[in-house]
């Protein structure tokens, strides 16, 4: 039977099927982070269930720490004491922890494609839903809750029904300006939040065929936002170049042996999927989001949609303060964040960077930029980016989630616009009140420089 | 786990569609490394103004409405992975969740909490909707065993879908630990041959 890229690894992944219910499936990479990990090690604790693979968990702080002067001790209590306990939970069970501090330190869906972790052919879980940002590599990847950490914890697999399969396909050429987010972001606003809700997506087509790993990390990434699991897109030489001698990938024959294996993963020809959708490139454009679910999208030039009826969509623009038909060309903005596991790889800060220098910062303007990973910001820094950042009065921070999700002191202000290369623009995500434009970090980068939205496609040289 | 089978009960009613698992608890109160106490914070920015107000108009404000179902929009649930929206909910009261439709990793978390998720048809939830807005104290019946919600003193009433091993584990209130370390001989012989 014709497989798909899907179907093969998960087969490749399954222990036991219990009659008329879920797999058990095997999990290879476990990643952990200090705030949906506590309470499953506690529940093991309670039941006596010692963790069966450690060695297979690598954990890392990056969610609810701060991103300035981060070698001094937290101030915050709570916050303090949750990153303690993930420090002595890692220690008392043999894992390895990258800290706040450690040069392995990051936003989990950076370090481990970064340290090479991350490979094709795994299944990887974290309790985070954006885990789905493996799936670039040809991976399954996806996000679990608590119960689900602890599972893992306790017997290294899940439970799990086999999700349907769905495909999008994207031929043809980009248009210049437009990058790996407005593509996700087109795909969201055609399909809506829950078209993609019990499928795992494989991305194909030119498009992806093209793009390089970030921007494959930058689409997989965003699959929870049209609620599928898990996005992937099949491995190729651009896959296998970039986990090559990266401190976890296999070296010598043994990378040689796994390549071999990768190559055999991608979906066979006349495999077939339960949904597809099919786009062209040449229709996609810099991309920005009008409402507060990342569905609401509109490309740039656009116009908010009119004869809105549904009152929740109601309810969620008089939440962002727009009108039916208004044009968010010139909107005043005076926040803008550059980071988050979607867009804060060193890619994005080149694009970024590339836009910002030799021009200033509007005076209005707060401009975040927070690195994804502690190898992140070290290359900002010997690419001479932070000059050009410096230069142009954004500020560069320390790695961490930050303002994506507002849960250290990185927040944006009640009421006010932040345009933001994260990936959720829910009421108040980035601080109470706040109000969120997702974009792509050209756009983001653009509306600092000029205090305001422009139309991009307008100032590319 | 608790066991589930069935449960009648009033409930509160919240139309709004895609509710996200950042409004049922914000990240802020993501801090706590417990289990308990989140159902104070549950729907906290839509329950509280900014200057810390009660928001007379949110519907778990409304003294009409009381009861351990909640019946809430299309896609309830989406979002961040975070079990402590399942928390949040579980500790606030409610034992129920009625929507025409639920994101994934939170149906899940629900389910692994037994805190039952009831998928029913549009048509279902928008007669739900106005039946309880004509009258909040309605009576809704959730029975388990027969898949089955209905609303009392009316011939109304459908069958939701549930996996049936879930449904097991909630009749019986088992967790998936107690299977999956029962199965730790097959795990680690399917280690032996894993060439990932």
């Amino acid at each position: 039977m014709k497989k798909t890229l899907f179907d093969k690894v998960w087969d490749a992944h399954v222990v036991d099927s219990i009659e008329n219910g879920p797999q058990v499936l095997y999990i290879d990479n476990h990643l952990i982070h200090e705030v949906t990990s506590p309470q499953a090690f506690k529940e093991l604790e309670d039941r006596g269930i010692p963790i069966l693979r450690p060695e297979q968990i690598v954990a890392t702080a990056d969610h609810n720490i701060p991103t300035t002067n981060q070698h001094e001790p937290i101030k915050d209590r709570l916050s303090r004491k949750q990153l303690d306990e993930l420090t002595s939970n890692c220690h008392k069970n043999g894992i390895t922890l990258y800290e706040l501090g450690h040069k392995n330190n990051g936003i989990v869906h950076v370090i481990a494609p970064e340290l090479g972790i991350t490979q094709p052919g795994k299944t990887i879980v974290c309790g985070d839903s954006h885990t789905s940002t493996h799936g670039a590599f040809g991976a399954i990847a996806f996000g679990i809750g608590t119960s689900q950490v602890a599972q893992v914890f306790a017997s290294q697999c899940l439970l799990l029904s086999k999700p349907k399969s769905l495909r999008v396909t994207v031929n043809g050429t980009l248009k210049k300006g437009v990058l790996p987010k407005d593509v996700i972001l087109y795909i969201i606003a055609k399909l809506g939040t829950n078209a993609g809700t019990g499928y795992f997506c494989e991305y194909a087509g030119d498009v992806f065929k093209n793009m390089s790993m970030e921007g494959r990390m930058t689409v997989c990434n965003m699959s929870i936002e049209m609620g599928a699991r898990g996005g992937m897109i099949a491995p190729d030489d651009i896959t296998f170049d970039y986990v090559k001698g990266r401190e976890f990938a296999p070296t010598g024959d043994e990378f040689d042996r796994k390549v071999a294996i990768w190559k055999t993963l991608p979906s066979d020809r006349g495999a077939t999927f339960n949904q597809e959708y099919h786009f062209e490139a040449a229709d996609i454009e810099p991309m920005i989001t009008y409402g507060t679910n990342p569905g609401m999208g509109i490309k740039i030039t656009e116009k908010i949609p009119e004869n809105i009826t549904d009152d929740s969509a109601k309810k969620s623009l008089a939440y962002m303060g727009f009108e039916q038909g208004e044009s968010l060309i010139n909107k005043p903005i005076n926040f803008v964040f550059i980071g988050s596991c979607t867009n804060s790889r060193i890619e994005d800060f080149r694009i970024a960077a590339g836009f910002i220098k030799g021009k200033q910062k509007a005076k209005n303007v707060t401009a975040w930029l927070v690195p994804g990973s502690k190898k992140v910001e070290s290359q900002i820094i010997s690419e001479g980016l932070k000059d050009i950042f410096d230069e142009a009065g954004f500020e560069l921070r320390q790695p961490g989630c930050s303002a994506c999700l507002a849960m250290n002191d990185d927040k944006i202000p009640q009421g006010e616009y932040c345009v933001s290369t994260s990936n959720r623009n829910f009421e108040g995500r980035q601080g109470q009140g706040s109000r969120t434009i997702l974009s792509s970090p050209l756009v983001a980068a653009a509306t600092a420089i000029e205090g305001k939205i422009i139309d991009i496609t307008k100032h590319l040289s | 786990m608790k066991k589930f089978t069935t449960l009648q009960s009033s409930a509160v009613l919240l139309v709004n569609e895609n509710i996200d698992t950042d409004q049922i608890i914000p990240a802020r109160f993501l801090k706590a490394t417990d289990r308990e106490g989140f159902g104070m914070n549950l729907f906290r920015d839509w329950k509280f103004h900014k200057n810390g107000e009660i928001n007379e108009e949110f519907a778990l404000n409304d003294p009409s409405y009381s009861g351990s179902i909640l019946v809430a929009g299309n896609n309830f649930g989406c979002g961040s992975s975070r079990e402590h929206a399942a928390w949040a909910l579980s500790d606030y009261g409610f034992k129920v969740i009625v929507s025409s439709f639920f994101a994934d990793i939170f149906k899940g978390n629900a389910l692994n909490n037994g805190l039952l998720p009831v998928q029913v048809s549009e048509v279902f939830l928008k007669t739900l909707f106005q039946k309880i807005k004509d009258n909040p104290k309605t009576e809704i019946e959730i029975h388990l065993i027969n898949q089955n919600i209905s609303i009392k003193g009316t011939a109304l009433s459908e069958n939701f879908e549930i996996d049936p091993y879930k449904k097991t584990c909630l009749v019986n209130g088992y967790d998936d630990i107690d299977f999956l370390v029962a199965s730790i001989n097959k795990i680690e012989a399917f280690e032996t041959k894993h060439q990932y």
